[in-house]
């Protein structure tokens, strides 16, 4: 008979021997000492807190709105064709829009962008237009794919809206048919760079 | 009706018709005129035992007029029947009461087309608008008709 050799037991590790959170609290004690822009940044911070009124942080009324806006662009699910699948992905776990403040909502009431994922037909246009009008101001809208942008392969078509822009006014295009969702996050990403701006730029 | 070959529709259709088929397979290519249209689907319907619906489209042939096509099928003995009336004006009598699943089809045809169906039902739009202006499928339909502005 053939002899199977012994397996080699491992014993479990110990866990009052697992240093870990010591070696991470050494080392953040190092680093704190280190941190020389730390270090300077909190004397700043003390010597202006030792002049009258230096506790409030003073800044534009702008940056601070529109910091809080581009940091939460909530989008209404507009799908209308096959871009809306690639909308889906974009918001779901992997590519995860979330992480810039962007929940997909139900209700146009609560919404501040519009992403217009798919072919516009003649048809559809009022309802798009009042889904529009239903947003609470300041409100901005995102041309997703050939067909919303200028009506894509069906441009010479009897039904299909000649570009969303026709309807309602659009802030950033996304081109492709249908676009990754790398390129629709490339155009969230610069429509809050226009948020960031927004008074700036103009009223809408 | 399980055995029906095409070749005995075609001689009852001639029989009871006076109309010559074309037979390709199982397949059987009539053209109808507007009188017995309506005659000759309750014939594919009963005696011919063409119980399913396929579809009805049309076709226009410019100065030649129009011309509505309409496909049932017999599924137990596999046979096809395709029948075709061409039309004086934009007029046809409806097969909704041969079949109820013309109903549709009829609309649809209405849109793309302006062919009034007589008899219809429920005789409007389906897929456009209600306040669309002309029929698109039309060879005659100016393709950048400008819309009315949206709301």
């Amino acid at each position: 008979m053939e002899v199977k050799p012994p397996v080699p037991q491992v014993p479990p590790p110990v866990w009052t021997e697992f240093k870990d959170l010591q070696e991470f609290e050494k080392y953040r004690q190092v680093r704190s000492d280190d941190d020389k822009t730390s270090n300077t940044l909190a004397s700043i911070a003390d010597a202006i807190h030792h002049i009258p009124g230096g506790w409030i942080v003073t800044t534009s009324t702008d940056k601070i709105f529109n910091w809080a806006r581009k940091s939460s662009i909530w989008p209404v699910t507009f799908g209308l064709a096959c871009c809306a699948i690639e909308m889906m992905a974009t918001f779901a776990s992997r590519f995860d829009v979330e992480r810039f403040g962007m929940v997909p909502w139900a209700s146009p009431r609560h919404s501040d962008l519009m992403i217009v994922s798919g072919t516009v037909t003649i048809k559809m246009a009022p309802m798009l237009k009042r889904i529009y009008d239903q947003m609470p101001d300041p409100k901005w809208v995102v041309s997703m794919g050939s067909c919303a942008n200028s009506g894509g392969p069906f441009r010479h078509g009897y039904h299909v809206v000649k570009g969303v822009d026709r309807v309602v006014p659009v802030d950033v295009y996304v081109p492709g048919c249908p676009p990754t969702p790398d390129s629709l996050m490339y155009g969230l990403l610069k429509l809050q760079e226009q948020v960031a701006e927004f008074q700036k730029t103009g009223t809408k | 009706m399980t055995a029906l070959a095409a070749s005995d529709a075609a001689v009852r259709t001639r029989q009871q018709f006076g109309l010559e088929a074309v037979v390709e397979n199982q397949s059987l290519t009539v053209a109808v005129p507007a009188e017995q249209w309506q005659a000759f689907a309750a014939f594919a319907h009963e005696a011919l035992g063409c119980r399913f619906f396929n579809f009805l489209t049309a076709v226009d042939w410019k100065e030649q007029g129009l011309e509505v096509v309409c496909r049932v099928d017999n599924l137990e003995a596999r046979l096809t029947v395709v029948m075709r009336v061409r039309l004086a004006g934009a007029s046809c009598p409806t097969l909704t009461g041969v079949w109820r699943g013309a109903d549709w089809m009829e609309r649809e045809c209405y849109d793309m087309f302006g062919i009034t169906f007589e008899g219809h039902p429920d005789h409007r739009r389906i897929l456009l608008g209600d306040d669309w202006e002309g029929h698109p499928l039309r060879k005659d339909y100016a393709v950048d008709t400008p819309h009315t502005p949206y709301r």
